[in-house]
């Protein structure tokens, strides 16, 4: 969602951060990280794993919401979510320029 | 993070040292048999995830809950989690986990198995269990047909949908199994698609406290058989189907909630009633009978 300005509590609201662990090995490449991420945080790799399957790489590093929908969706248990220190968004994340020109 | 023991040694939202990094399930699972041999979008392995999770929202203790699955790919999960769990024969699930059940009441006793060996081979068992109000939990992982042995039609396989043994289509009318369990007697029926996972697990810890026979069937895709033979696509392309037929209500009567193939799937929890369970009517009715003389089974003063 996109605000066209910036909130006025903009210093006082904490977004929740996590960070994404892959084992690239056990994946078997079935794509529900990526496409059922709400910040498409992740997009799959142009490589191939030891088995020969593309594996989820992290697009955009501190996107991540710490929602661990990743970690509960993934089939081979080779993502999960540790919760890291959560932040204060930055305003460029949350207005969208395109709409205010 | 565990000990050599499987033990969980710290919460999960801690952050560890990187050279300690582990998955956070790993505590529950025999990681030494992964990768598991499901094939690349199945969905098992997102309830197996589920029924974990589950387990730790209801904070049941490790050592009294035990898993019993039967023969097919979900009976797999059995041997892949880190707990007191059986890998029974082709439709025995139910009677070896009712067996465990009333030889020590104070185990929490879960049947994780497919449709094939709920519905097909172990469908007396498993009425009768529900009939009996037994205290156990049965997570049914409902793919639509025999996929270990090749595609066989089975008794979920949906009209017209394609099977090895139905090249033309099936003909035969499916079973709607929430109505045959509420029907039977089960105090708990819920429905869910292995990409409804955050309910799936909520579902799955609710019914884990409740003593009784709770029931929750979980449709999970099939890539290799049932989406293959019948042109489907990945389990991707099925998850997205089920995002968008999937309606979910739980006021829904369990008689019109039929699955039809690639028709809309109702979902949600259709029974939650309390009900005393079989051990509860034994102890109570024999107690009315025998007076002084009755002693009560513990699952310690057997001899």
């Amino acid at each position: 969602m996109a605000y066209w300005r910036v909130p006025l509590d903009i210093k006082k609201v904490e977004v929740p951060h996590g960070n994404v662990h892959i084992d690239k090995e056990q994946c078997k490449g079935c794509k529900f990280c990526v496409e059922y991420c709400p910040r498409d945080v992740l997009e799959m790799s142009a490589e191939f794993n030891r088995k020969g399957y593309h594996y989820p790489v992290v697009l955009k590093q501190g996107a991540c919401v710490n929602c661990n929908l990743c970690e509960m969706i993934c089939p081979d248990f080779s993502i999960f979510v540790m919760e890291g220190k959560p932040r204060n968004p930055e305003a460029d994340e949350i207005i969208d320029r395109k709409d205010n020109q | 993070m565990s000990n050599s023991k499987g033990q969980i040694l710290s919460n999960k939202l801690e952050i560890p040292k990187s050279d300690e990094l582990k998955h956070p399930m790993e505590g529950y699972l025999r990681e030494e048999r992964f990768p598991h041999i499901w094939c690349s979008t199945c969905g098992i392995g997102t309830v197996l995830t589920g029924f974990i999770t589950g387990l730790q929202k209801s904070g049941l203790d490790r050592e009294k809950v035990a898993v019993v699955s039967g023969i097919g790919c979900s009976g797999r999960a059995a041997g892949y989690l880190r707990l007191d769990s059986f890998h029974s024969t082709h439709g025995r699930a139910i009677p070896f986990a009712t067996g465990l059940a009333l030889g020590n009441p104070e185990l929490k006793v879960v049947v994780i198995s497919g449709d094939g060996d709920i519905a097909a081979i172990g469908g007396n068992h498993f009425i009768h269990a529900a009939r009996r109000n037994m205290n156990l939990t049965v997570i049914c992982i409902n793919n639509f047909n025999y996929a270990m042995t090749g595609g066989q039609a089975g008794p979920t396989t949906p009209e017209e949908a394609n099977a090895s043994t139905a090249p033309f289509g099936c003909y035969e009318y499916p079973f709607n199994l929430p109505f045959l369990a509420e029907s039977s007697g089960a105090i708990y029926v819920a429905r869910w698609t292995s990409l409804h996972i955050r309910r799936v697990s909520n579902s799955i810890s609710e019914a884990l406290l409740k003593p009784g026979f709770s029931f929750i069937e979980v449709i999970a895709p099939c890539p290799t058989l049932y989406a293959r033979r019948n042109r489907l696509g990945s389990g991707l392309d099925l998850m997205k189907f089920y995002h968008d037929s999937a309606i979910i209500d739980h006021n829904a009567d369990t008689r019109d909630i039929d699955i039809g193939y690639q028709d809309r799937i109702t979902i949600g929890k259709f029974v939650d009633k309390d009900k005393p369970t079989f051990l509860e009517n034994k102890d109570n009715f024999l107690k009315k009978k025998l007076g002084d003389k009755f002693i009560q089974y513990t699952g310690q003063n057997w001899e």
